[in-house]
């Protein structure tokens, strides 16, 4: 089967520090995978080279099989390409219905003169743009605050309107960072079950990175461990879960020897 | 709350303004008639201020300089050949300068095309700054005008400027096309352009994230604001007839920021009740400049006294409600009837 999203050995130096070196994954359309390693492995480094925050100093990203390496962030997303942020990055002063219908723009096809001068065609895509917005929160469940300023909803619907925001740009590939965090295990209980779901909906391809040892191994068909830059294992996660550099990495050598 | 009962609530409200400027026209002395044009200016000016500040959030101090090139393009356009053979006393103009003419409607929009045409310029480069660095290079850029303005005597006349600008701008003029650009403000505001402009101002990065092409559209919204900004420079020109570089100076930015702040950064209604408010406010304190005999005391008049009563006011907002009259909230339809239902059933 083709990859969807290849990841070429993508180096990331910041002067003498390197920050990733030489990453590489081929992730299947549909799939499920996760991203994970201690604190300061490189993760986000490694999304914010997908997604064009970061030129990558090497390496490429292709996106079914055309490659992507050095767009801007905007071209990224156009190809198919969305992401959510670890810290939750929403448009505060905006409702939960607006934040959406922000992530739509990228496949608006009217200009901005057309609507403030009444164009029907405009007006009609609005109109749709509105009705699918509305759908997406109730994918998320959110319809009930879809008039509530985003930044007072409380963190678990933020993170959610995060998702249905990025939903929005119809991606194909969606890269959600640390998407558990700060949930208590109920609700990254139901977060596996929400991403499964959203895959199937949506019919994406999934990269996350998170902590949650119980959310990756439940979720993900497949893992990247990372460790100071350097992929240190990869594979389904029962074979993660039982590799002892994996452990050496999260627990340290003497865990290890008590193992 | 129907649509069609927004549009006809708008539709009243204009005839309410157009029967009360024939009121005015017809019951008030020049200065009064003088302050009203002013108001509509100052508003106009507001909004394309607060489009660029208020809600794309690029802290720009060039409107001076948009206003400018506004003016000028104006004032050459109506002037007749006749006038501008006299008027240029230092050299003669250039022959097309001189002989440019046209009627005051397409004077006033070559100069607000003139401005937007200049703000995409210099935005190129520009707008790749970031909050205060913007500012400081903007305002750079209002001072380049000036300076420029001065130092192109056939184009401009030099440190004499324009007199007898043909005195075309009239109440109707002025409220038609402050009405104009709040129309399309707000009509731009609530597309999902709009939108986009007030995402890039609450999180940019987010924006870039979500396909926001965020340069492309801060160069839409600085343009736009900076067309506005020339259309009043423009009507401004015809207003007080006379126009020179040193009425372009940083005060007349600072005058526009001042309203956009007092009335609110990200509030249409805020810069239009601040800029009629502040407008007035500043004729009406015009009094403090006059000598003031308190019992035995005689105080000389101060000329600029108001200025200080004026910024001691402005301090008093920024300290007690800092995000000025309304903050980023509106007055609309919706909301007064939201607000009446609300009260009737209290």
């Amino acid at each position: 089967m083709n990859a969807l999203v290849e990841a070429r050995s993508l180096t990331m130096r910041f002067g003498g520090l390197v920050a990733v070196s030489e990453f590489s994954a081929a992730i299947a359309p549909g799939a499920i995978v996760g991203l994970i390693g201690p604190n300061g492995a490189g993760k986000t480094t490694c999304f914010n080279m997908i997604t064009g925050f970061y030129r990558p100093t090497q390496g490429q990203v292709l996106l079914d099989g055309r490659d992507i390496t050095g767009l801007p962030p905007h071209a990224v997303c156009e190809a198919g390409i969305a992401r959510t942020f670890q810290n939750i990055r929403l448009f505060g002063n905006g409702t939960a219905l607006e934040n959406v219908l922000v992530g739509m723009y990228v496949r608006q096809k009217s200009f901005w003169w057309q609507s403030a001068l009444f164009w029907p065609p405009a007006l009609r895509e609005e109109a749709r743009q509105r009705t699918r917005a509305m759908e997406l929160l109730d994918a998320v469940g959110l319809t009930s605050v879809a008039g509530e300023k985003a930044s007072s909803l409380p963190y678990g619907a933020q993170r959610r309107l995060e998702i249905a925001r990025a939903l929005a740009t119809a991606p194909r590939f969606l890269l959600l960072d640390e998407p558990a965090a700060g949930m208590n295990p109920q609700e990254s209980q139901e977060l596996m079950e929400f991403i499964r779901h959203i895959r199937d909906a949506f019919s994406l391809t999934i990269l996350l990175i998170e902590h949650d040892m119980k959310v990756v191994m439940g979720v993900c068909e497949h893992i990247y461990v990372l460790d100071y830059g350097v992929t240190i294992a990869q594979g389904p996660p029962a074979a993660i879960q039982s590799n002892p550099k994996v452990i050496e990495a999260y627990l340290g050598e003497e865990a290890l020897a008590y193992a | 709350m129907k649509r069609y009962h927004v549009f006809a609530l708008n539709f009243m409200l204009v005839g309410v303004l157009a029967a009360l400027l024939v009121c005015a026209q017809r019951f008030l002395d020049g200065y009064s008639i003088q302050i009203l044009n002013l108001v509509a200016i100052n508003i106009l000016l507001a909004l394309s201020l607060n489009l660029i500040y208020g809600f794309t959030g690029m802290f720009s101090l060039g409107h001076a300089g948009f206003m400018a090139i506004g003016a000028y393009v104006c004032a050459i356009l109506i002037l007749s050949p006749d006038q501008k053979a006299m008027l240029f006393l230092l050299e003669p103009a250039y022959p097309w300068i001189e002989s440019a003419h046209a009627p005051f409607v397409v004077a006033v929009f070559a100069g607000g095309l003139a401005a937007a045409a200049m703000a995409a310029v210099v935005g190129f480069p520009l707008l790749r700054l970031g909050d205060d660095y913007l500012g400081i290079a903007t305002l750079g850029f209002a001072e380049i005008v000036r300076v420029v303005a001065n130092n192109v005597p056939r184009i401009t006349n030099g440190a004499l400027g324009f007199k007898g600008i043909p005195a075309y701008a009239n109440l109707w003029w002025n409220y038609g096309w402050c009405l104009l650009a709040l129309v399309l403000i707000v009509r731009i505001l609530r597309s999902n352009t709009g939108r986009c402009f007030k995402a890039i101002r609450d999180d940019e990065v987010a924006a870039r994230a979500m396909g926001v092409n965020v340069f492309r559209l801060k160069l839409l919204s600085f343009s736009l604001g900076a067309f506005f900004a020339g259309v009043g420079g423009g009507l401004l020109a015809s207003l007080l007839t006379t126009i020179d570089p040193k009425m372009f100076l940083f005060v007349l930015t600072f005058n526009v920021l001042m309203i956009v702040v007092m009335g609110g950064l990200g509030s249409v209604t805020g810069s239009v009740i601040a800029g009629a408010a502040v407008t007035i406010i500043l004729e009406w304190l015009r009094f403090v400049e006059d000598p003031i005999t308190l019992g035995s005391v005689t105080l000389p008049g101060i000329p600029g006294m108001r200025m200080v009563v004026f910024s001691l006011l402005l301090i008093a907002v920024i300290l007690f409600r800092r995000e000025g009259l309304m903050g980023t909230r509106e007055i609309s339809w919706e909301g007064i009837a939201a607000w009446l239902r609300q009260r009737r059933k209290a």
